[in-house]
C-alpha cells in the first residue's frame, strides 16, 4: 500500500496562478479548516494578490488577529499584511443579516417588512439546518459578482455532516419550492393536479393533522410566510443553480483539510469522492499537524530498548522508578513486536476485562502520572536520566509517525491521484499572524524541508 | 444523581469516544445504560465495531459486572413518525406526510422542532420504566452536538416558543426541558488540552450556565505524559551534551564521539523535547484555565495506537474510578 506516492500538491503554484479565483477549504470538524483558510489568505496576499478570506465560525483569538471579532458581514483590510500590491481581507459570515438582505434585495419592501417580521422565517434564517451552509454560498456569490479581489478564501462551516454546504442550496430550495408549502398556501389547488392524486382523499385531512400537532398558530404563521417568499421561490432556485455552477466552475478549487487520524481521513475520502460526483474541482489534500522527526532512523523499539537500560543503570532495584515507565513497555519490547501492543493493560485487557477498581490496578493508570508535578525536573537531572527522557519522547514521537503514515498511506491507496500537502505540526496553538504565516511557510514547503530545518 | 448525561466537545476532541467509554463505565455493577447518538454519522456503530445502527435500541456491549449497553442512532424522521404514532395513532397519515415533504419539512427545515424530537426521544428513554416500576435505563448518555451548538439544541424551549406559542409541540417542548433543566441531567464537556478546545469549553459552559442547563463535569481527553519540562530541556542541551551523548552511547546506541551516531542524536532528540516541554508548559496553563471553571475535571491518557475496542474499555475503567459514585 504504502508504494503509491501521492502528488505533492504545490500551495504557491494554486495561489500564484491569476486563474485561481476561489479556494474552497473543506473537511470535518476540529481538523484546521479555519486555520488553514487564514493561513493561506496571509501567504496569497503576502505573494501579492488580493484576497478577501470569508470564515464562517472562527475561534475568537484567530478572529481577533485578522480584526474581524466584530460579526458584521462587512470584509475588512488586515492591517501588516501584503507586499508586491497584495492585500489581505477578511469576514466573518453573519447569517442573518446575510439571509435579511437576500430578502431586501428580492422583495418588495412591504412584503420584505411582511416576512422579516414572521416569527417562521426569524427561526428559519437563524437556525434552518442549511441556512449556515447556504448563506456561506450566497455570500461566495456576492463576493464573487462583486469583482473587488482577485482570490476568494472560504471556509465552510462545521456541519453535521461535512457535505452539507453541497446540499444546502438545493435543499433550502426544495423545500421553499416544495409541494409541501404549496399544500399549505392551497390545499384545494394541489388536489387536482395531475400526478398527485393519489393526495386528493388525504388532503385536506392532512392539512387538518398538521394543523392538529404544528398547533394552529404556527400552521398560520408558515402558511404567510410561504405566501410572502412565494415571490422569491424562483430568485432562490436561480440563485442556488448559479453558485453551484460556480463551484463547478474553472478558477474554483477545493481543498479537502483533514488531519493525520483516522476518522478525519475516512472523511476527507468520501469528501474527495463526493467532489468527484458532483464534478467539484479538486486541488488536493492539506494533510494538518502531520509529525515528524529529525532522528527517524531511531526507531521506537530501540529508543525503548535504551530507555530500558539507562533506567537500570540508574536504579537497578527499581526499574520503574520512573513515573513514564507506566506508559511504556518492559525491555521485551525491544525484540521487536509492536511496542503499542506490549502496553500494559492492553495484554492483559482481555483476562480482567472491566474491572471494579480495587481489583483494577492492572490496567489503570493513575491519572496524576501526566501531572507535571510529579515528572522528573531539574531536581533530577543526571545524564542517564535525561538521555532516557529524551528517548522515551522519541519512542512517543516515532510511535505518533508510524500511525500517521499509516492512516495517510490507506488514504493514498484509496486515491493516489489526489495531491497532497502536509503541514508539520507546531507545538504551540495559533492566533496571531504570524503564526498563521508560519502555518503558511509549512503548507508551501515540502515536509520533509520543514522537518530537516526542525531537526 | 444525573441520569441524563449530555456529552459535547469541540469537534476532534473525541465526544463520540468518551460518550461510548461512559457508557460503558456506567454500566458497571449490572446496571444498563443508553448510548443515543443524534446526528446521523454513525460513530457508535464504528467504535464498537458493529453494521450502522438502525433506529432501535439495541444492547452492543457488556460489562463483566453484568452490565449493559445498549445503543440507539436517533434519526430525527423515524422519531417523528413515532412521534406521531405514539400521540396521535398516525400511522398511514405519517406516510402521507412523508411522501408530502412534510417530514423533511419538520425535520430537517425547522431546526427546533428537529431538536425538540431528538432531545425528546432521549428523555423518553430516561424516563421510561418497565413493567417491574424501575428505570428500564438506569442512565442515558448523548453523543451530543459540539460546543458550538450544545446550548442552542437543548434550549428548544426558545427555539420553539417563537414557533409554536400552544398545542401539542409546545407542551412537548416544555416537558422536554423540565427534564433538561432538572438535576436529572448533566452537561459534559470534552476538550483537550489546547487553547482553542478550552477556551470554547469555557465559553459553552457560560452559555449553558446562563441558560439555567446543569454543568456535570470536564473531561480531558488524550492527555500525554510530561516526561521532560523546559528546566531539564535546558540543562541537558547546556553543559551536559557530552554526558548525554555518552549515556545514550552506554545504551547501545553508537558512538558518542563527535561523528557518532550517539552524538549526532543529541541535536533532534533535544529540539522533540524543547517542542514537548512547550507543549508541557502550554498544557499546565490550559489545566489552570480549565480548574477555574469550577467543575470536576476527569481525564483520561491518549491511547497511541488509536482507539480499538479494547482501548475503549480501558477508557471506561479509567473513567469509572474517577467518576463520583
Amino acid at each position: 500500500m504504502s508504494m503509491d506516492v501521492a502528488p505533492r500538491l504545490d500551495i504557491d503554484v494554486l495561489l500564484d496562478d491569476p486563474e485561481t479565483r476561489i479556494v474552497v477549504c473543506c473537511g470535518s470538524g476540529g481538523v484546521g479548516k479555519t486555520t488553514t483558510a487564514a493561513a493561506l489568505g496571509v501567504r496569497a496576499a503576502e505573494r501579492g494578490r488580493k484576497v478577501v478570506v470569508l470564515t464562517i465560525d472562527p475561534a475568537r483569538r484567530l478572529a481577533q488577529s485578522m480584526g474581524i471579532d466584530a460579526l458584521d458581514n462587512i470584509p475588512r483590510r488586515v492591517e501588516g499584511i501584503g507586499g508586491d500590491g497584495g492585500e489581505l481581507h477578511a469576514m466573518m459570515l453573519d447569517m442573518k443579516r446575510t439571509f435579511d438582505e437576500f430578502v431586501e434585495a428580492h422583495a418588495d419592501p412591504e412584503r420584505a417588512r411582511a416576512i422579516l417580521a414572521n416569527p417562521f422565517y426569524q427561526s428559519l434564517s437563524a437556525g434552518f439546518a442549511g441556512t449556515q451552509e447556504y448563506m456561506a454560498m450566497e455570500k461566495l456569490g456576492q463576493l464573487r459578482a462583486r469583482d473587488e479581489w482577485d482570490l476568494i478564501i472560504v471556509d465552510t462551516p462545521p456541519s453535521r455532516s461535512a457535505l452539507d454546504f453541497l446540499d444546502a442550496p438545493k435543499r433550502l430550495g426544495s423545500f421553499l419550492d416544495g409541494k409541501f408549502i404549496k399544500v399549505l398556501m392551497a390545499p384545494a389547488k394541489v388536489g387536482g393536479r395531475a400526478g398527485m392524486k393519489f393526495l386528493n382523499v388525504g388532503v385536506s385531512m392532512m392539512t387538518g393533522t398538521v394543523s392538529k400537532v404544528l398547533g394552529g398558530q404556527l400552521m398560520r404563521d408558515v402558511q404567510t410566510f410561504a405566501a410572502a417568499m412565494d415571490t422569491m421561490f424562483g430568485g432562490f432556485r436561480t440563485r442556488a443553480e448559479a453558485t453551484y455552477r460556480l463551484l463547478q466552475a474553472p478558477g474554483t478549487a477545493f481543498l479537502v483539510v483533514a488531519a493525520p487520524e483516522r476518522d478525519a481521513l475516512r472523511e476527507a475520502a468520501y469528501f474527495v469522492e463526493r467532489l468527484a460526483a458532483d464534478q467539484m474541482p479538486l486541488a488536493g489534500l492539506v494533510l494538518n499537524r502531520v509529525h515528524g522527526s529529525g532522528a527517524e532512523q531511531l526507531s521506537a523499539e530501540r529508543a525503548l530498548a535504551a530507555a530500558e537500560i539507562l533506567s537500570l543503570a540508574i536504579d537497578p532495584a527499581d526499574p520503574d522508578d520512573a513515573p513514564a515507565n507506566a506508559d511504556y513497555p518492559p525491555a521485551n519490547a525491544a525484540e521487536g513486536s509492536d511496542p503499542a501492543k506490549n502496553r500494559p493493560g492492553t495484554e492483559n485487557l482481555a483476562d480482567c476485562g472491566f474491572v471494579d477498581p480495587p481489583s483494577g490496578n492492572a490496567q489503570a493508570r493513575n491519572p496524576s502520572a501526566a501531572d507535571p508535578d510529579v515528572s522528573p525536573t531539574s531536581a533530577d537531572t543526571s545524564a542517564e536520566r535525561l538521555a532516557a527522557g529524551l528517548l522515551r519522547l522519541h519512542a512517543e514521537r516515532m510511535q505518533v509517525l508510524g500511525r500517521e503514515q499509516r492512516t495517510h498511506d490507506r488514504f493514498t491507496a484509496l486515491h493516489p491521484e489526489v495531491p497532497v500537502a502536509q503541514v508539520a505540526a507546531l507545538p504551540g496553538d495559533v492566533h496571531d499572524l504570524a503564526g498563521l504565516r508560519a502555518i503558511g511557510e509549512r503548507l508551501a514547503v515540502p515536509l520533509e524541508r520543514t522537518k530537516r530545518a526542525a531537526g | 444523581m444525573s441520569r441524563l448525561h449530555v456529552v459535547s466537545g469541540k469537534g476532534g476532541t473525541g465526544k463520540t469516544t468518551v460518550a461510548a467509554a461512559l457508557a460503558l463505565a456506567l454500566a458497571a455493577d449490572g446496571r444498563r445504560t443508553l448510548l443515543v447518538e443524534v446526528e446521523g454519522r454513525q460513530g457508535i456503530a464504528q467504535l464498537f465495531e458493529t453494521e450502522p445502527l438502525p433506529y432501535e435500541e439495541r444492547k452492543i456491549a457488556t460489562t463483566p459486572g453484568g452490565g449493559e449497553v445498549h445503543a440507539l442512532a436517533i434519526d430525527p424522521e423515524f422519531a417523528l413518525l413515532d412521534y406521531l404514532h405514539m400521540f396521535y395513532k398516525l400511522g398511514s397519515a405519517g406516510r402521507a406526510l412523508k411522501k408530502l415533504g412534510a417530514i423533511d419539512f419538520a425535520t430537517t427545515i425547522a431546526p427546533g422542532l428537529r431538536d425538540v424530537l431528538l432531545t425528546g426521544k432521549a428523555c423518553e428513554a430516561v424516563r421510561r420504566k418497565g413493567k417491574d416500576g424501575r428505570f428500564v435505563y438506569d442512565s442515558v448518555v448523548m453523543d451530543a452536538p459540539p460546543t458550538g451548538r450544545i446550548t442552542r439544541f437543548l434550549n428548544v424551549n426558545d427555539e420553539v416558543a417563537g414557533l409554536a406559542r400552544t398545542g401539542p409541540i409546545h407542551n412537548q417542548a416544555q416537558a422536554v426541558m423540565r427534564v433538561l433543566k432538572s438535576p436529572q441531567t448533566a452537561v459534559h464537556m470534552v476538550t483537550l488540552l489546547e487553547e482553542m478546545p478550552v477556551q470554547e469549553t469555557a465559553d459553552g459552559i457560560a452559555e449553558l450556565r446562563a441558560d439555567g442547563l446543569p454543568t456535570g463535569g470536564v473531561i480531558i481527553n488524550m492527555v500525554r505524559p510530561a516526561i521532560l519540562d523546559h528546566e531539564a530541556v535546558e540543562v541537558a542541551a547546556n553543559g551536559q551534551r557530552a554526558a548525554v551523548a555518552k549515556a545514550l552511547s552506554q545504551a547501545g546506541l553508537g558512538g558518542a564521539r563527535r561523528g557518532g551516531m550517539a552524538e549526532r542524536l543529541v541535536d533532534p532528540l533535544l529540539e522533540q523535547a524543547r517542542e514537548h516541554a512547550e507543549r508541557v508548559a502550554l498544557e499546565r496553563a490550559q489545566r489552570a484555565e480549565l480548574t477555574g471553571l469550577g467543575l470536576p475535571l476527569h481525564e483520561l491518557e491518549l491511547l497511541t495506537d488509536g482507539i480499538d475496542l479494547a482501548g475503549l474499555y480501558r477508557l471506561a475503567t479509567d473513567l469509572r474510578k474517577q467518576w463520583p459514585t
